[in-house]
């Protein structure tokens, strides 16, 4: 095959080049399958390897265990597990969790009620009741703040829109489980615990 | 026979019981716990009495309390004797192969010798077999009672493999019972208690006969119906045997699984590692092949002997819960291949091969 004609199948500057070697390599792998060795073909190689395999996992992991009681090699870790409740797992930075709201110095809540978190939640999960605010330069603070978690689909929109970070999506509560759908609604005193 | 003679018999009989119970009730920790740590997990530890946890050993009794307070459903239309007959088959024929299994050497006490074997049956190989084999029935009556096609296509799997596999695990036997001329178990060991190769090597049944071991391995690993043959359980993925049982009956099929897993386990260790034989431990202590020698009474050379069985034992348990937790399971037609079209000619061969060579050795 010549180069140009070739090049109109395959275009090695073009984009997701890579990956289509990967998958041309892969291609070739499974349409040139070597054939199995008498001695393969007993499987005794691959289930003594495989059993090799899962021991050499099974005795590091147990002495490491061993180990950890009498309080040696602790920085090395036997298991991948989390004890989950009591060991919760490790988030990234901008994982969104569940919400708070910010307070200003003398713990009154920072929000404006300006309702732009009310207009952009897709969910339409937050209510808010707007009042009069009694210093003039604030103009406006919410009497109630009213967010239905079993309704909140944890996009975020309303900490992005937020004009005065007034609401943030960093607690770090995940597990958020009740008995009743009442007692996902979450109104301002609980938002502001934190 | 005295009044003693038949207390003793009665103690060792429930001993084995006890012990080996224990063990297939313990297995329950062993396999949660093995297969955990062997996939860089830490596995069930939350059950906890008072406080302690004991490394998630009561599990175990939550397992037994969570199937006892459980509805045992019978379903309609099913036969309700047999129904509740399959799962005490199971379990009973699992139970009494330990009889003929010996755990040590003679125990001399004053003037009564005391074989520690519960029963000293001279034809012991041939009725661990027997019981083995009938375990069958439990599989093929929960299949058949329950009024279940699918239970009933499970149990048919299940007899299928089992009779399939039974042929290999005793022709692997046959160059064993022929090495060492003997069916009664107590006499094998005795029997691997040999050296060869100048005195170095004990003539353990692994080591004469290494083809019949991984057979024997295979087809019993095959025969207790563990991964990778699960074929008639296969618990949640193909419908099996037990699939209509529930609360305790099912324990009980479990627990049969366990048994047997001992059982074979401790089957392997007397055919093929020598039983409670320790190498180089003669009735009247060590006689090691470099020229030491250390002069021990007979009580100590049978706990010597026991703590070797047990060790032995446990081992063979390891291995087959490695195989077990590493393996994936057998399509089912590559499991009759491997039955009839590989093992059964394999081990065939094997006894003909061991023959000829006893035949030219002598």
């Amino acid at each position: 095959m010549e180069k140009p004609e070739l090049q109109k199948y395959f275009d090695p500057n073009g984009p997701f080049a890579a990956l289509r070697v990967a998958q041309m390599k892969r291609a070739w792998k499974q349409a040139n399958r070597r054939k199995l060795t008498w001695w393969e073909e007993t499987y005794i190689p691959s289930v003594v390897g495989g059993i090799a395999l899962t021991s050499k996992h099974f005795f590091r992991n147990l002495t490491l265990h061993i180990l950890h009681v009498f309080g040696l090699f602790k920085n090395t870790r036997a298991a991948v597990t989390y004890q989950y409740p009591e060991q919760p797992r490790p988030l990234a930075l901008r994982a969104r969790t569940r919400h708070r709201l910010t307070k200003r110095e003398d713990g009154s809540p920072r929000c404006v009620a300006c309702m732009m978190c009310e207009t952009v939640c897709p969910a339409r999960c937050i209510q808010i009741t707007a009042a009069e605010h009694p210093d003039p330069n604030i103009e406006k603070y919410p009497a109630e703040f009213i967010l239905d978690l079993g309704k909140c689909v944890y996009c975020g929109f309303c900490v992005e829109v937020c004009p005065e970070d007034a609401i943030r999506m960093d607690t770090g509560r995940l597990d958020i489980a009740e008995y009743s759908r009442d007692s996902m609604i979450y109104n301002k005193k609980r938002l502001m615990e934190g | 026979m005295t009044m003693t003679d038949i207390l003793i018999k009665l103690l060792m009989a429930s001993g084995t019981i006890f012990i080996m119970f224990n063990i297939a009730g313990l297995l329950t920790w062993v396999e949660r716990k093995q297969s955990a740590v062997m996939q860089d997990r830490i596995g069930a530890n939350r059950a906890r009495i008072f406080g302690f946890k004991a490394l998630g050993l009561f599990h175990a009794i939550a397992d037994v309390l969570k199937m006892l307070s459980k509805e045992e459903f019978i379903p309609q239309g099913a036969n309700k004797f047999l129904f509740n007959l399959a799962p005490y088959l199971s379990v009973v024929f699992a139970l009494v192969g330990f009889a003929a299994i010996p755990i040590g050497d003679k125990l001399i006490l004053g003037d009564r010798v005391i074989e520690l074997q519960a029963a000293n049956i001279n034809v012991a190989l041939l009725y661990i077999f027997a019981m083995m084999s009938m375990g069958v029935y439990g599989v093929v009556l929960a299949g058949f009672s329950s009024n279940n096609n699918y239970a009933f296509l499970g149990g048919m799997r299940g007899a299928a493999q089992m009779i399939a596999y039974e042929i290999t695990m005793g022709a692997a036997i046959m160059g064993v019972i022929m090495v060492f001329n003997t069916v009664d178990l107590q006499a094998l060991v005795r029997a691997q208690g040999a050296y060869m190769a100048g005195g170095w090597l004990p003539k353990w049944g692994v080591f004469v006969q290494p083809l019949a071991f991984i057979l024997f391995l295979t087809a019993a690993t095959a025969e207790t119906k563990r991964t990778p043959f699960d074929l008639p359980e296969g618990e949640s993925e193909i419908i099996g045997y037990f699939v209509e049982y529930s609360g305790m009956k099912f324990g009980m099929f479990f627990l049969a699984d366990l048994v047997e897993t001992v059982l074979v386990a401790a089957l392997m260790t007397t055919l093929f590692l020598g039983g409670w034989q320790v190498p180089y431990l003669h009735p009247d202590g060590f006689y090691f092949p470099w020229g030491g020698h250390v002069a021990l009474s007979n009580l100590a050379v049978v706990i010597w002997g026991v703590l070797a069985f047990f060790i032995k034992l446990g081992i063979f348990i390891w291995l087959l819960m490695a195989v077990r937790w590493t393996l994936p399971r057998f399509r089912y037609d590559q499991l009759m291949h491997l039955g009839w079209k590989i093992l059964l000619p394999v081990s065939l061969a094997n006894i003909a091969v061991t023959a000829v060579v006893l035949i030219l050795l002598r």
